[in-house]
């Protein structure tokens, strides 16, 4: 069974006036997502990303340097991803399009796992 | 790549949201000062967000209260500091607001929460607020709602609520109105201002309009929630909290009851009774029995009385309508009204007969108040209808079909014109 990677990129407007009600609802269907996924043996695993945008990494030895995020090239901040299994890329977008994410405006970034045999 | 799954988490508990929302924005405004009203907000909101983006992916966490309460105080402090940083360079000191703030994690003590809500509610219902403004400021605040869902309940524009709210709040910063329980002096009056403003929630929800059906009942459950609160707190606790508290559950155990699937008004006598909610019914007649040991008689006794009648009537036929004539004259002699004097007349043709009925309404229908009244025209044709005088029903139904603007109202009197 092949892996695949679901980065979830943000909008990059948060919800304004959205209220407290309609936060837990959306909560509540990322919940039941996962909940469905975990049940039918497809979800790995998932993981928030913090959100300061993570560091980026260039050069090697003397050249070696760290330069804080978020940078203005990254448009959209991936906000956390998700791991699962899937036969193949049909199933893990079928499995992705039922994830509320996309219902809310957010894309996802759908990567396959090279797994070594 | 080893994630680990998200661990099976349960449901939340319904409406945590809204609740934990109201209880923070207190818990905040206690240490902020309500002339910090916004910032508050602004601060338990970012937290609700942040839960939003991080739950799906790590799963709620075992206290979700107290993870929003964290994060909720932590955005209040960085906006402090923030705001520290700028005021020292202008020789300003913030520290004490972030002295104070720190203290926010200490462990409550019992009925610290409640004490939080009802000092936020006396400061949302100040008498100094005009009327609209507390009511919709006290959603906002106190129960959670946003302006777009008080809109979308009553029916308003987004910007007319969201204007009501803003000069509310302005009100509260201009006349420095502090967080707290009124002094004796002032106590009656403040304390009368919060249960009024929870009678006209609850009509506001309770009152057949065409918002949002769902967001109505929840308004209900609130104002139901609040004045049983208020009833049970020392301060609030007084005979008329507990008659309010009766009047509200009495009235809104009716709530389920009065639509159809459709969301079409079912009339007292084509309800469903064996559907109304016991446990409020019985909580209310509780807090009815605990009202009468006042020794002032208001308004909000004298509906519950009514409210309780029909509550207790096995059907339509066997209410005791001599009692709720009763209530109606002593409410009357207390706060004289043409619409009161409506209710009377309906409950009067119940045991007179619908001439008697016709007859009090016309003298009603003499000073003209009423004249834009739908509900005087269908209860004309109603009685009409049930003293044989068709034509006359027919005339009075579409009178009140012409003024009545709320759609489910509209259906109700066309289903009523349809079946003469």
């Amino acid at each position: 069974m092949a892996q695949y990677i679901l980065l979830l990129h943000e909008r990059p407007a948060s919800p304004d006036g959205v209220s407290p009600e309609e936060i837990q609802r959306v909560i509540e269907e990322y919940r039941a997502w996962s909940e469905s996924m975990g049940k039918a043996g497809k979800l790995i695993g998932g993981h928030k990303l913090t959100d300061e945008g993570g560091r980026l990494l260039t050069g090697w030895g003397p050249d070696f340097s760290t330069t804080d995020g978020p940078w203005a090239e990254a448009k959209e901040v991936i906000g956390g991803l998700f791991h699962i299994s899937a036969e193949s890329y049909d199933e893990a977008a079928r499995l992705s399009a039922s994830c509320p994410h996309l219902k809310y405006g957010g894309r996802i970034e759908l990567r396959r796992v090279d797994l070594v045999d | 790549m080893t994630a680990s799954p998200p661990p099976a988490v349960d449901k939340l508990v319904d409406h945590l949201f809204r609740r934990e929302s109201g209880r923070l924005v207190a818990r905040l405004v206690r240490v902020l000062g309500p002339q910090r009203l916004d910032l508050a907000e602004e601060a338990v909101q970012d937290a609700m967000i942040q839960a939003l983006r991080s739950w799906p992916f790590t799963g709620s966490p075992s206290d979700p209260a107290a993870w929003l309460t964290r994060v909720a105080h932590n955005r209040a402090l960085d906006v402090l500091r923030r705001e520290g940083v700028f005021a020292a360079k202008h020789g300003e000191v913030r520290s004490l607001d972030e002295a104070r703030l720190d203290r926010i994690e200490e462990p409550a003590f019992a009925g610290e929460i409640e004490d939080d809500r009802l000092r936020l509610m006396f400061v949302c219902c100040h008498p100094a607020l005009p009327g609209d403004g507390r009511i919709a400021l006290t959603l906002k605040v106190v129960c959670g709602f946003s302006v777009r869902e008080i809109a979308r309940a009553f029916l308003a524009a987004d910007a007319t609520v969201a204007q009501r709210i803003a000069r509310a709040k302005r009100l509260i910063r201009e006349r420095a109105i502090p967080y707290g329980v009124p002094g004796p002096n002032e106590l009656p009056e403040r304390r009368a201002s919060v249960l009024k403003v929870l009678y006209l929630m609850f009509n506001e929800g309770y009152s057949p309009g065409e918002g949002e059906a769902v967001i109505r009942a929840d308004i209900c459950s609130e104002a139901v929630r609040l004045a049983e609160a208020a009833a049970a707190h020392p301060v609030t606790g007084t005979a008329e909290s507990h008659a309010l508290a009766a009047l509200l559950l009495l009235q809104g155990a009716r709530l389920e009851a009065r639509q159809d699937s459709a969301g079409d008004i079912l009339l007292l006598d084509e309800q469903d009774r064996s559907i109304w909610n016991a446990q409020w019914l019985e909580r209310g007649f509780r807090h009815l029995e605990l009202s009468m040991s006042g020794d002032r008689l208001t308004a909000y006794h004298l509906e519950a009385g009514i409210a309780a009648c029909h509550a207790a009537a096995p059907s339509l036929e066997a209410t005791d309508w001599p009692a709720i004539v009763g209530y109606y004259d002593r409410l009357l002699e207390l706060c004289p009204s043409a619409v009161t004097e409506l209710n009377r007349a309906v409950a009067l043709a119940m045991i007179e007969g619908p001439a008697a009925g016709l007859a009090a309404i016309d003298g009603i229908a003499g000073d003209g108040s009423l004249r834009d009244y739908p509900l005087l025209h269908s209860v004309r044709g109603e009685l009409c209808r049930r003293a044989g005088r068709r034509a006359e029903a027919r005339s009075h139904l579409q009178c009140a079909l012409d003024q009545a603007r709320s759609l489910p109202v509209r259906r109700l009197l066309e289903r009523r014109l349809a079946a003469l």
